[in-house]
């Protein structure tokens, strides 16, 4: 098995005559929290949704655990745990069940009340889906993400809608979880959580990748005082 | 697959419009048509039956097509916009399993729906069970098969949960007259009977009721309804999209 967890070289994919992703490369080690971030339309969730099997490459290569993501999608969706940014369920399905349902997917399931308890859920178990606030079923998605103890978690707009107090929880949370072992992708075009938990970033604009490397690094090159000048100053450029 | 199944149930039973369509309606109908003298006097342009006998097998292509066009397309559409279904894709479990687990419940509830009808009609209202019992378990399969491939044609061709509802009801209600839910089949004049035929609530009906007076269904309303299920699930298999 080679070093990286994930592999993504040049990879393309059009929808019609929109280029999604032109070409974009990066490698993520294991263990490693990896950003991608980039505006709204960079490139960013088409990326992601062919690195997880829901889409399927025009040209390039892509290897998930030395796997390649369409042709092994089953066995790869039994270790990655995504978290998407549009994916819902049922109105009427509650918390609980939610969590249960998807214990059930998987082999060696987390337990669903710790789970809940990390992600502030304690004692919503009997909440349907529906009557969640906006935080709360960003929260529980985070959850189903998780609970099939995953070798990697994909993170799309990870703590988007979530107050500061629970963002901050979040981020310790993925903390955690990526000290127990699991590698990070997480997706954002919100610097300061790039900043505070990635060890490194790819920051792609129009279907490409312009600079990878560590937040300080960016930083440092781009001669600004944090991450987000350095990434407004690298994708105006080119705007 | 069963703790999908039974959460799927669980929902279904919690949304309430699949029972109360599905079960209590036709219910309802069986004892207002019951309690309704005229519809218990034998008469001779039905051959000796009486417009009860007549209603019994209608009723139970009614549940069919009730849960069929109605309650199933708009769960399933509705869970594809909802991005449930897109979801699902990114688990080991994947998104065909919602979609069996959905078609168990609706016939599960077509079996229990059905069972009470005619149970009933024979202990209330003294309508005599089907004489030819095989051909009649035949035919309701059949139907039911059919009418759930149209169902699933619907859920396919419908964008979103509300779209279904009406392109559901669209089709559900020129089916149900044609079944002969308003003017049964035997007094609808020739060119509407023949129309009527051509669709499975139709050759449902007229098979169901073939059985119920003892013989074995005509085998054009068993080719009829094995047409429209082979056809419409094909294209439904065809436009079918998880997003």
């Amino acid at each position: 098995m080679s070093a990286s967890v994930i592999e993504v070289e040049h990879l393309h994919k059009a929808y019609g005559t929109t280029v999604a992703v032109d070409d974009v490369s990066f490698t993520v080690g294991p263990g490693e929290i990896f950003g991608i971030l980039g505006r709204n339309g960079a490139g960013k969730t088409t990326t992601v949704e062919c690195l997880i099997g829901l889409r399927t490459p025009d040209r390039g290569r892509i290897r998930v655990l030395g796997r390649d993501p369409h042709r092994d999608h089953e066995e790869l969706t039994r270790r990655v745990g995504v978290q998407l940014q549009d994916g819902q369920l049922p109105d009427r399905l509650r918390v609980g069940e939610a969590m249960r349902l998807y214990q059930s997917f998987y082999p060696d399931p987390a337990d669903a009340k710790e789970l809940l308890a990390q992600l502030g859920l304690k004692g919503r178990e009997k909440t349907p889906y529906a009557k969640l606030s906006g935080g709360q079923k960003q929260r529980l998605s985070i959850a189903l993400a998780l609970i099939g103890r995953p070798r990697i978690a994909v993170l799309d707009e990870l703590t988007t809608g979530l107050d500061p107090h629970a963002r901050r929880d979040t981020w310790d949370l993925i903390s955690e979880v990526r000290d127990q072992g699991v590698t990070i992708l997480l997706v954002t075009h919100f610097m300061p959580e790039a900043e505070r938990l990635c060890d490194r970033v790819a920051v792609i604009h129009d279907g490409r990748v312009l600079v990878a490397g560590t937040p300080a690094e960016l930083t440092a090159n781009e001669g600004q005082p944090t991450l987000e000048d350095a990434f407004v100053t690298l994708t105006g450029r080119t705007a | 697959m069963t703790t999908l199944t039974l959460i799927e149930l669980r929902l279904f039973l919690r949304e309430k419009a699949g029972p109360a369509f599905g079960v209590g309606l036709p219910l309802i109908l069986l004892i207002i048509f019951g309690n309704l003298p005229f519809y218990r006097e034998r008469r001779d342009d039905l051959g000796g039956l009486t417009l009860l006998d007549v209603y019994v097998p209608i009723l139970i292509a009614f549940v069919l097509a009730m849960l069929a066009l109605n309650v199933l397309p708009a769960v399933l559409a509705g869970y594809r916009e909802k991005g449930v279904l897109r979801r699902l894709r990114t688990t080991p479990v994947g998104p065909a399993r919602v979609l069996a687990a959905q078609l168990i419940i609706t016939l599960l509830t077509a079996a229990v729906s059905v069972t009470t009808v005619l149970l009933t009609a024979r202990l209330a209202y003294g309508v005599a069970f089907p004489r030819q019992p095989a051909g009649f378990v035949l035919t309701t399969v059949l139907a039911a098969v059919a009418l759930t491939a149209v169902g699933l044609l619907v859920a396919a061709a419908a964008p979103g949960g509300r779209a279904a509802n009406a392109i559901g009801s669209a089709v559900f209600y020129p089916m149900v007259f044609l079944g002969g839910l308003f003017l049964p089949i035997q007094t609808m004049p020739a060119v509407l009977r023949h129309v009527s035929q051509a669709t499975p609530m139709g050759a449902a009906v007229t098979a169901m009721q073939d059985t119920t007076s003892g013989h074995w269904p005509h085998w054009l309303a068993l080719i009829t309804m094995v047409l429209w299920a082979g056809g419409a699930a094909l294209a439904a298999a065809k436009l079918f999209r998880w997003e």
